[in-house]
């Protein structure tokens, strides 16, 4: 396979070589350039930063700004740290990645094996969801929480991302099983399978790319959201990002940068580390939806 | 009353009719055959006697059963795909057990019955793999052992060789004979190649347009076949049907064709009821093996008649010389003996067994008995 793709590979000459991975470090020493600045002075303590370059390492190295961003900093009227939010957080998006993945997957098998009158135009609506504006449903999407007395909840917050998440994974799942042969269903129904069954045995067996896919993006998607949670959440809901800019904007007196920067990279974690666990098949399931193998 | 009954089956995917008023009684043990080119509707006929797609109109039982509405798996029929349609995360044992699982057979009883259909097939070895580390011939059993450890009144099998090389569909096509003639279960077969039919069935149906052509044993179909459709789709090289006019002389019937000069010349027909068609003009079929030198003609044949024209194109192809000349205006194809002396651009004297000859009327294309 490497031997074969030698011959077809652009040849290019040293200079040119030289000259192209002078240009990629540079641009990647320019991306990563915010992450260097958070991560150095998240590690020192406030007084380096106020007093001296924001660009150095730090002299003296302390995770203090860590430990106070996780349990004892002023987020908004409490001293409590981001850990009440960041549980928050895993909270809402755990169920919410989860449920709205099982439904894509079983709304993509249905639009795609058990076809019927009309299913094209569903699906065509289904998409029309990924397109709507968040700031529209705004105040439609309050009344319903109010009127099924979750206004406030997380398990609000976990049906808004589920309907919102939707029209993206049954996109994806539908996608993949379009080239999934339905013979082999078929096949299935004829051995005797039912509908579950078929779904349970046959399709989410090969289904693990695109499942890692759909819950890279919901996790990304949901984890990240600070409209909806800064809107429908109540205070104890409040996920991790309304948090954290809590946590920024809650003056007493000094405005402590290195906490901030320490909460920031807390926020971004979880959602890092689900790409660096997942990402290998992130690519190989985006690659299976569009190549057929 | 057969085994299994398709009477008046329709089919019709909105305003367009697919399969118009099908009558096919199978009788236990027979191998049918459904053949006809792609769109002919055979495949949606299979389809629906397992029970895939809904019937539109008319019956289909299955040992005096009325099936339609009923689901799949309580036919007791069992189906090959073309594409094998192998679940690909199970394994070979797993893939084969699955229908009886399903079914609610015990662990013990599915084993037995999966060794002796593994052992049937010589795929003892190949249980614990997964289809994708199958060759394409291995994947054929295995669909076929998945068919037959289910013991089923009825076997589907749709286009199931058509993915595999030329050599090994020959081979797995004498398999699935022997297979037929071991266990004499019912089979239906849905392939668009005539030489699979001809070779396989017990009796052959050839669809068209949603309509059965000709339903018959492969001698009936290949000797008689019911109209020019039926003529020109089965066989290879195709049966040469040349246009033709009929002359009485002294109350027999000839046939008058020309040669490449346009020069008519007489061939006598071996039919008899053909004095009603004296000055008409008739669609003449002659298969190519019918056409000869003289010394190659079928010596049982009573009725021998010689026609001389210009040979076009000679065609060795080792066990069989194929002679191509023109007659009435068309490319006729005969197939000779490998050592016959024929040689392109020479006139030459063609021995046509009018016994083996069928006329088709060429208003309605049906065959003149």
């Amino acid at each position: 396979m490497s031997v074969a793709s030698q011959d077809t590979a652009v040849k290019t000459g040293g200079i040119a070589k030289v000259f192209i991975y002078l240009i990629l470090i540079l641009f990647a020493l320019f991306y990563l350039l915010p992450l260097y600045v958070m991560l150095t002075n998240s590690l020192k303590p406030l007084s380096e930063i106020t007093g001296g370059n924001m660009m150095s390492l730090p002299r003296d190295w302390t995770i203090e700004a860590w430990l106070s961003a996780w349990s004892t900093a002023q987020v908004g009227v409490s001293p409590t740290g981001l850990q009440p939010y960041f549980v928050n957080s895993i909270l809402m998006v755990v169920p919410a990645v989860a449920i709205s993945t099982v439904l894509g997957a079983l709304n993509g098998y249905i639009l795609t094996k058990w076809r019927f009158r009309g299913d094209t135009l569903l699906f065509g609506l289904m998409l029309f969801a990924c397109f709507i504006p968040f700031q529209i449903v705004l105040i439609p999407m309050a009344r319903i929480l109010g009127l099924l007395g979750i206004a406030g909840t997380t398990q609000g917050l976990v049906l808004v991302h589920v309907v919102y998440g939707i029209g993206f994974s049954t996109l994806y799942f539908r996608n993949y099983y379009a080239s999934f042969p339905t013979e082999l269903v078929r096949a299935a129904m004829i051995d005797g399978a039912g509908f579950f069954r078929i779904f349970w045995r046959i399709m989410l067996p090969v289904s693990g790319p695109i499942a890692v896919v759909t819950i890279i993006w919901q996790f990304t998607n949901i984890w990240n959201d600070f409209l909806f949670g800064a809107s429908f959440a109540g205070l104890s809901a409040m996920p991790m990002t309304v948090a954290l800019n809590n946590l920024v904007n809650s003056s007493t007196g000094v405005r402590e940068y290195n906490v901030h920067f320490a909460g920031a990279i807390m926020a971004a974690l979880p959602t890092l580390l689900v790409y660096i666990v997942a990402g290998r098949f992130f690519v190989r399931g985006l690659m299976a939806g569009s190549v057929k193998g | 009353m057969g085994f299994l009954d398709i009477s008046h089956v329709s089919k019709a995917y909105g305003s367009v009719q697919v399969l118009h008023e099908v009558d096919i009684s199978v009788e236990e043990g027979e191998f049918i055959v459904l053949v006809g080119p792609s769109g002919c509707g055979k495949s949606t006929l299979m389809n629906m006697i397992a029970g895939l797609e809904p019937i539109t109109s008319g019956d289909i039982s299955i040992r005096g059963q009325v099936m339609n509405g009923v689901h799949p798996s309580k036919r007791n029929i069992a189906m090959v795909f073309q594409s094998y349609a192998l679940y690909p995360n199970m394994t070979v044992a797993q893939n084969m057990t699955f229908g009886l699982e399903m079914h609610g057979v015990p662990k013990a009883e599915r084993d037995k019955l999966l060794a002796d259909v593994a052992k049937l097939l010589q795929i003892d070895h190949l249980l614990a793999r997964k289809p994708g580390h199958l060759s394409g011939g291995q994947r054929q059993r295995v669909a076929m052992g998945r068919a037959l450890v289910r013991k089923p009144d009825v076997f589907l099998f749709d286009e199931p060789l058509s993915n595999l090389d030329a050599k090994l569909r020959v081979d797995m096509r004498t398999e699935i004979k022997k297979l037929h003639q071991k266990l004499g279960t019912t089979i239906v077969y849905v392939t668009h190649d005539q030489i699979e039919a001809l070779t396989l069935s017990t009796r052959i149906a050839v669809m068209n347009k949603g309509y059965i052509q000709q339903l018959g044993t492969p001698k009936e179909i290949y000797d008689t076949p019911a109209n020019l459709f039926v003529a020109t789709f089965m066989g290879s090289p195709a049966m040469n049907i040349l246009p033709a006019t009929v002359k009485l002389r002294d109350g027999l019937a000839y046939a008058e064709i020309s040669d490449v000069e346009g020069k008519p010349q007489l061939l006598q027909f071996s039919q008899a009821n053909l004095a009603s068609w004296d000055g008409k003009n008739v669609m003449l079929g002659i298969r190519p093996e019918a056409i000869t030198d003289i010394d190659g003609a079928d010596r049982k044949s009573k009725n021998i008649q010689r026609f001389s024209n210009l040979v076009t194109v000679t065609e060795p192809a080792g066990s069989d010389t194929f002679v191509t000349m023109t007659a009435s205006g068309r490319d006729v194809v005969a197939r000779m003996r490998a050592d016959a002396s024929v040689a392109a651009r020479d006139r030459f004297e063609f021995a046509i067994n009018m016994d083996k000859a069928v006329v088709f009327d060429p208003a309605t294309e049906a065959r003149i008995p």
